[in-house]
């Protein structure tokens, strides 16, 4: 299968895509130089804004104008499980609503867990320089 | 050096020894650092569209593919010395999430394997996928109850 290599490196989508997931990671470490916030609060901050903007349908307009710059960030993770329940509640109704998300995050889950634990294997226990 | 009486001599004392962390510097790191793993995640994304694949797909494919990456970077060392330099470009990306798992189960290591890298793997991405999971089911429930009209707001 031959691929359009111009179309993979187009370059108006990367600078958007740059630009804009750029611009999510600085909002990220203006929050961590400015607040006590500790990482895994940002985390979940950045998440759930996400899943309540994706409700919204607002992070769709992001979504369109930046694609991976939109999708990548853990804002992304959280539009993307919400996507996932609507779109579970119109096929399903209600229990769509509980299999929707996680079936629309399940690659990017499934592979943490799996890496995750790979990883671990692999890795040398050092010690944590204190 | 006097003593250090009080907790606010001592705060004093700590805010004036402590480097001021450059805010400027470390969100210029995050901004490029971070515009780069997505424009990575771009061209992975561009190639599975060139390939056949639908959005959903080719976006499932971006993560898993950066999450292994990272997973493995972070069990070799590697990642956290990134992590240092770009703060929230390499947190909040969907690397920061693979490297929030790995971490922990690499410290924990020593406990064994199921309450160690097994338990330990969620003290940060467990919060994470409560708190996604949860707001995703009210989500989709208020959908369901706003379901004559659409929800969408814009």
């Amino acid at each position: 299968m031959d691929i359009d290599w111009s179309n993979v490196f187009e370059w108006t989508t990367l600078l958007k895509c740059f630009v804009t997931s750029g611009l999510i990671c600085v909002i990220g470490q203006i929050l961590i130089d400015k607040t006590k916030l500790t990482p895994a609060k940002i985390l979940v901050i950045f998440v759930t804004t996400g899943a309540i903007l994706g409700g919204l349908g607002i992070y769709q307009y992001l979504v369109d104008f930046a694609g991976s710059g939109a999708t990548v960030p853990l804002t992304g993770f959280g539009y993307n499980l919400a996507k996932g329940a609507i779109e579970g509640v119109q096929q399903y109704g209600l229990v769509g609503a509980f299999t929707g998300g996680v079936k629309a995050a399940a690659g990017g889950i499934a592979a943490a867990v799996f890496f995750g634990y790979l990883a671990a294997l692999i890795s040398k226990p050092k010690m944590k320089k204190q | 050096m006097d003593p250090l009486e009080s907790k606010e001599t001592y705060k004093q004392y700590v805010d004036k020894k402590s480097p001021n962390s450059p805010i400027l510097k470390n969100c210029f790191n995050a901004f490029w650092v971070g515009g780069l793993i997505c424009s990575i995640g771009q061209i992975i994304f561009n190639i599975c569209k060139e390939r056949g694949f639908d959005t959903q797909m080719s976006g499932t494919i971006v993560s898993i593919i950066l999450i292994g990456i990272v997973a493995f970077l972070t069990g070799l060392n590697l990642f956290n010395k990134i992590g240092k330099f770009a703060g929230a470009g390499s947190l909040i990306p969907i690397t920061g999430f693979a490297n929030s798992i790995v971490s922990p189960a690499m410290e924990y290591k020593s406990e064994g394997h199921v309450m160690g890298i097994g338990g330990k793997m969620f003290t940060v991405a467990g919060p994470v996928l409560v708190f996604g999971i949860s707001t995703s089911i009210v989500v989709g429930i208020l959908y369901l109850i706003f379901n004559a009209q659409s929800i969408t707001l814009v």
